[in-house]
């Protein structure tokens, strides 16, 4: 089976065969199918909460029993014994690991104080604890960063999903030219370069050699949404470009994929010119699939963004997570893996709604 | 993660890179006669595999071409770069010359030419390797997911999910920063990819077994009376080949970006064993001074992850004709119309 | 001037000539069947008339018009006036021929305004219209709904009311009820009857069904291997045929309305069966064993049989001639070991609100030498009442015996034939390895002793010894189904669960299993369970029916008595709505429909 009838022999074979059921039994009405949808965001809700609960296990537990011990590493190389045992009483590490677990929760739910030796901290509501290193609320520094990183992945889904997608049109409609050809040899390329390979030869070209740019300096959005832009010109070109030839070669398989199929045999023998076949019928059919690689690679893109923020020193939660990682500040760390979790899980749930809108059948699937 | 969407989109990476064979349209014994032929017309991915088959060679034979050279990737040169310019490689052209073929490594003086063809063995080593490890764990978490009662294939698929959930270069970025610098840092790499990053496989192996068990053969085995094992093995596995092949084909490619992106950022690979993302690091600081230093790893990297994915592609197209067609290099109206014209044939005859 | 004019048609695809120097005409308002078993080339023509092959590396040769279009010289901008606006097409599957993604209302308008100069508005106007027309209910509401929303039978109607929205004086329909269950099949032949009498348009129907053709033309014109066969008016051709193959092709067709007869079955050997040799390469066609002989056993019944199509007159005619005989074989079918016996079978699919019930409280009794039919619609439970009689499904609720016993699991003496001849193969195994399959699970070893009785089935089902090593992709759909009937063999089963064996089969080859299924089991003693949704197969090979609806079976009883005499309603509309050999017959059972239908509006 073709990968994509495969795809949608899935959920034809699982979801319409139980359909055929239900319509010859009962029928459908038109409320039927919007209570259903009700029920389907519900069910979806749930399951995002449920995830982000295990995420936050899992990282909590890894990170807090991976072998190493943290107290002597946050303390630094030079401690003694009793210094390493006090930074462990402070840091709370002997107690058992369920304990420290439930006043994650409790921090995160109704915000904790912490004493810092002379004065009390009260840290609010949604507190991800502080920083081993200088004793900042994690939850502040994530919102300090967390622009800078928006900024860029979202900007950049933009540009992969128009250049994308724009590509994989272009390439099936004309299918079997000379265009479809370079475009499938550039697209290929795309999916075989690091993004950190593209990134430092953008910067070197367009920066370094040609001057076109300068050195990119995150500007705010607030601040100059020009220079917001023009700075983030070449970051967005280098975590865009890897993940449009993929979606380029996506949308090229699933258009191509459905030209293939009965219906638009139909359409062809009904006198419809190719053109709105193109843009009515193929491209319809690669929304699905498009929405769902899209929930499946926001978080590679998001590890791309890291690598991005490194690369052209934006001051995002990447270069904040690399620097923590580097020096096993662990509150920060954690805090930050959970917050890009929950980024990751939300828009898996945000495609998935899209995903059932975009394909009303899997909905009752 | 709610399943309806990390199922559409494991779909959607079948179908973006990786097959759903239909499990019924391979004839198999001739396989390996046909999976060899249809390999073969495929010329970019017959050069494709060429390049790889040179680069596992240039790997496993690093000490011996280090030895030919005379070099080895660790060894400091201090005399062979100029400390006063901030450490820039000694002579012309990066300091390329007959004892250092690809010149030396700013600041360190290592030979460039011995640590790149190191590099390739921790690249491919760690990517290998981690595959293995996603294949094992995906396989084996998704037939039991098809096959278990109902509790155990809800239990499985929900830890899928989450592990599908996790972003892999942060959770991995973090977690390579925990563990001691004591542990070998390559198998470190490797076994952090390869637990990490199964849940698609899994999936791919869950839907593709949940088929084939409902396939009219299985059940004829059934009532033939054979047990649950000797079915698995002959009936269901075999066809699983195909897809995970396919996969795993992928996965490759996958695994030396992470392994160099990880590498890239200091948590990866560390020094003094050589990693082309590792190398990487620095490269733009000196990108004037000595231009390969950034274009020989870049190159390694660009080369190497496209090779794979090629011949991943041809794979691909070799296990499944029919899907591949519309993936390749120069696919087009000429050929979806022989492809119809060939589906008119089957109908009529 | 006709509407059709076909002049020495030829199709290639590449070295497969599909049509080969086919000539036919269609007046104006007339009504052609293209009749032909797979591989005749009969969709292939139906395709070139709207110049569908162009562009797709298909070699066209001779002349086609249409409505005065030259179809090959024609323009790309001629052709796409002529698709749509002059001829409509309607295609086999209606799931798959609409777009998932948009309401048929839009879909309908979409095609309107190709050819037509209207507003979005009007033409979405244009769609309730045409949707009302062919008789969906509440087509203005309904007209937003996608497809997959709409049954399967609703969906032939939309694609029906696609080609009526630009009026065009041709509908080609392609196998339009295929896809479609019995009583379905009869709506949809009857809106098209309707449609052309209102519209006087003109009809080509392609069709592998002789009964739909009888239904619904007034020409037929019977192909084979691309190439004309015969041709006439539908009453002569069907009545006397003058051509050898269209005897063979009218033998084979199972009738309803005639009873099994023990001879006509034996006499139609499986030795003979399936000469299709392997290797034949791309055409692999079933021939037809011995027509000869076969046709000479159904001479008798020929035109008898057509002029006793209706089961009132069926009856009267078999009573007085067979009254002792059934008696006689219903006493012996009812002191036989009874083998199988399931009581209370219930099954449920899904689970809390969504949960139903395949099978709702089904018992059944089987014995042996005997052959239960289970007959049904699509979604009437069959499939999983068989799956539980041989173990593959547990029940819900309910225990099937087995000799006497309750039964949990397989057992290798319950044997299945399964449906589909390319899924219950491995295609990884040698069809020899999948026949020993049953014999190296009973733990037989020596390997001499299993080549040998594998090639004693083999060539008991009328395959080759030589086939042992063959791979299921090298045989036709009908030597792969002996194979599974070779291997259900292996285990030497007591029982045999056919699933639909013979519904994926051309009907000369259908006949050719079914023959041998009735002698394997009379030779061996076998208790036969016989599941299909054809009630003419059911009918031929049934001593006992069970009529299945929604999970329920409506009527059980002798196969005589529930098809000459049907006591449930629904098994009555079954049997009306299948379609008759005969022209006349099956005019005048159209107007009975008619008339119980105004009564009780359509269930599509």
């Amino acid at each position: 089976m073709s990968r994509l009838s495969a795809l949608k022999g899935l959920s034809s074979l699982s979801g319409l065969s139980g359909l055929k059921d239900i319509n010859g039994l009962r029928g459908l009405s038109g409320f039927a199918v919007l209570s259903g949808f009700g029920g389907f965001l519900v069910r979806r809700a749930v399951g995002v909460v449920l995830t982000l609960f295990a995420v936050s296990v899992i990282v909590y537990v890894v990170f807090y029993v991976t072998p190493g011990n943290v107290a002597q590493i946050t303390c630094g190389p030079r401690c003694s014994p009793e210094q390493v045992h006090q930074v462990a009483q402070q840091l709370r590490l002997n107690d058992p690991l369920y304990v420290r677990y439930w006043h994650f929760l409790e921090g995160l739910v109704a915000g904790q104080d912490y004493s810092t030796g002379t004065s009390v901290e009260h840290c609010a509501a949604p507190c991800l604890g502080l920083s081993y290193q200088s004793d900042q609320q994690v939850t502040g520094l994530i919102l300090t960063k967390l622009p800078v990183s928006l900024s860029l992945v979202f900007g950049a889904m933009v540009l992969w999903l128009v250049l994308g997608v724009g590509t994989g049109v272009l390439s099936a409609w004309r299918r079997g030219r000379p265009t479809e050809r370079v475009l499938t040899a550039v697209t290929l390329a795309g999916t075989a370069t690091p993004v950190f390979v593209i990134g430092l030869i953008l910067m070197i070209v367009v920066c370094g050699e040609l001057q076109l740019l300068p050195f990119p300096q995150y500007v705010n959005l607030t601040d100059d949404p020009e220079q917001w832009a023009w700075n983030l010109l070449l970051p967005w070109l280098s975590l865009a470009l890897i993940e449009a030839a993929s979606f380029a070669r996506l949308t090229r398989a699933a258009m191509l994929e459905t030209l293939a199929e009965d219906h638009v045999r139909t359409f062809r023998a009904y006198g419809v010119a190719e053109r709105s076949i193109i843009a009515r019928h193929a491209l319809r059919g690669a929304f699905a699939p498009v929405i769902a690689l899209n929930a499946n690679n926001f978080g590679s893109a998001v590890g791309g963004a890291v690598l991005t923020e490194t690369l052209f020193g934006l001051p995002g939660i990447g270069q904040e997570l690399v620097h923590a990682v580097n020096v096993v500040d662990l509150p920060v760390v954690v805090g930050m893996v959970l917050v890009i979790g929950f980024f990751v899980v939300l828009a898996n749930a945000v495609a998935d709604v899209l995903y059932a809108l975009a394909d009303r059948r899997v909905v009752l699937a | 993660m709610s399943e309806t969407v990390t199922k559409a989109a494991a779909e959607a990476v079948v179908a973006a890179q990786v097959t759903g064979t239909d499990p019924a349209s391979v004839p198999a014994t001739t396989g390996a006669r046909q999976f060899r032929r249809r390999l073969r017309t495929q010329r970019a991915a017959l050069v494709a595999a060429c390049v790889v088959a040179l680069l596992v060679l240039v790997a496993l034979a690093a000490p011996l071409l280090t030895a030919l050279e005379g070099q080895d990737p660790t060894t400091y040169h201090p005399s062979l770069i100029d400390s006063a310019r901030g450490g820039v490689p000694v002579g012309p052209l990066g300091g390329a010359d007959g004892d250092h073929w690809l010149g030396v490594e700013p600041q360190t003086g290592r030979d460039l030419f011995a640590r790149l063809v190191y590099g390739a063995r921790v690249s491919l080593g760690v990517a290998l390797a981690a595959t293995v490890f996603q294949v094992a764990i995906g396989v084996t978490m998704g037939i039991a997911a098809a096959l278990g009662r109902r509790w155990v294939d809800q239990l499985l698929s929900r830890i899928t999910d989450v592990f599908v959930a996790l972003p892999l270069m942060i959770m991995s970025l973090a977690l390579l920063a925990i563990v001691p610098a004591s542990f070998p840092r390559p198998v470190l790499v490797t076994l952090v990819i390869g637990l990490l990053s199964w849940g698609n496989i899994a999936k791919v192996v869950r839907a593709q077994t949940l088929t084939l068990k409902e396939l009219d053969h299985v059940s004829a085995a059934r009532l033939s009376g054979w047990g649950p094992w000797r079915i698995a093995r002959r009936e269901l596995l075999p066809g699983l080949a195909a897809p995970v092949i396919t996969y795993a084909a992928l996965l490759v490619p996958q695994n030396i970006t992470v392994e160099a992106a990880l590498s890239f950022l200091g948590v990866g690979v560390k020094p003094p064993t050589p990693s082309w993302g590792q190398m990487l690091t620095a490269a733009d600081v000196w990108y004037q001074a000595a231009p390969q230093y950034l274009l020989l790893p870049a190159g390694a990297l660009f080369v190497t992850v496209l090779a794979l994915t090629v011949l991943g592609d041809g794979v691909r197209t070799a296990l499944d004709p029919r899907a591949a067609s519309r993936l390749r290099v120069g696919t087009g109206r000429r050929r979806e119309n022989k492809a119809a014209a060939a589906a008119e044939q089957g109908v009529s005859s | 001037m006709s509407l059709v004019d076909v002049t020495d048609l030829t199709v290639e695809f590449g070295a497969l000539r599909a049509v080969d120097g086919l000539s036919f005409r269609l007046a104006q308002g007339a009504a052609l069947a293209l009749v032909g078993e797979s591989g005749s080339g009969k969709s292939t023509v139906a395709s070139a008339l709207l110049g569908l092959h162009r562009g797709t590396g298909a070699v066209v040769g001779g002349s086609v018009r249409v409505a005065g279009t030259d179809v090959r010289a024609a323009s790309e901008e001629e052709l796409r006036r002529l698709r749509g606006g002059r001829a409509a097409m309607v295609f086999q599957d209606p799931l798959s021929s609409l777009d998932p993604y948009y309401a048929i209302g839009d879909q309908i308008a979409e095609v309107h305004r190709v050819h037509t100069r209207v507003s979005r508005r009007a033409a979405r106007a244009r769609a309730v219209r045409v949707l009302e027309r062919v008789g969906i209910p509440d087509a203005a509401r309904r007209s937003r709904s996608r497809p997959h929303e709409f049954s399967g039978g609703m969906r032939q109607r939309a694609l029906i009311a696609m080609a009526l929205a630009c009026e065009p004086d041709l509908l080609i329909a392609d196998e339009p009820t295929t896809a479609l269950d019995v009583t379905v099949q009869a709506q949809i032949l009857d809106l098209l009857h309707t449609l052309r009498e209102e519209t006087g348009m003109g009809l080509l129907l392609v069709t592998h069904d002789v009964g739909v053709a009888a239904e619904s033309v007034d020409d037929v014109l019977v192909m084979r291997h691309g190439k004309l066969v015969e041709q006439g008016p539908a009453g002569t051709v069907l009545a006397a045929p003058a051509h050898a193959y269209t005897r063979e092709l009218l033998a084979a067709v199972p009738r309803v309305h005639v009873r099994r007869e023990a001879e006509t079955l034996e006499s139609r050997a499986p030795g003979s069966g399936d000469p299709a040799a392997l290797g034949q390469g791309g055409t692999g066609h079933e021939s037809v064993g011995r027509p000869a002989e076969t046709e000479d056993v159904r001479q008798p019944d020929g035109p008898s049989a057509d002029a006793s199509d209706e089961p009132a007159e069926a009856a009267e005619a078999a009573e007085t001639a067979e009254v002792a005989e059934t008696a006689e074989t219903t006493e012996a079918a009812e002191t036989a070991e009874v083998v199988l016996e399931a009581s209370g079978l219930r099954r449920e699919f899904g689970r809390g609100r969504r949960a139903f019930a395949a099978v709702d409280g089904v018992s059944l009794t089987v014995r042996r030498g005997e052959t239960l039919g289970v007959v049904g619609e699509s979604g009437s439970g069959k499939t999983t009442l068989g799956r539980m009689l041989v173990g593959l499904l547990e029940p819900t609720e309910g225990e099937v015996r087995y000799r006497g016993r309750a039964r949990a699991g397989v057992d290798p003496t319950v044997q299945m034939v399964f449906q589909d001849p390319v899924s219950s193969l491995n295609p990884r195994r040698s069809v020899g390895e999948s026949i020993a399959d049953p014999l190296r699970a009973r733990g037989e070893k020596d390997e001499a002793r299993i080549r040998r009785r594998v090639t004693e089935l083999l060539e008991r089902v009328g395959l080759e010894a030589a086939h042992y090593d063959r791979y299921p992709h090298e045989f036709s759909g009908g030597q792969r189904q002996r194979v599974g009937i070779a291997r259900a063999l292996a285990a030497d089963p007591r029982v045999i669960v056919c699933d639909e064996p013979v519904s994926a089969l051309d009907v000369t080859t259908q006949a050719q299993v079914v023959a041998l299924l009735g002698e394997l089991q009379r030779e061996l003693g076998l208790a036969l369970v016989f599941v299909a949704h054809d009630l003419a197969v059911v009918r031929q090979v049934s001593d006992r029916v069970a009529v299945m609806r929604r999970g329920r079976v409506v009527e059980e009883g002798p196969a005589d008595e529930v098809y000459e005499s049907p006591r449930d309603p629904y098994t009555r509309q079954l049997l009306d709505a299948v379609p008759a050999l005969d022209p006349a017959v099956a005019a005048r059972r159209r107007a009975r429909r008619r008339s119980t239908e105004r009564r009780e509006p359509a269930l599509t």
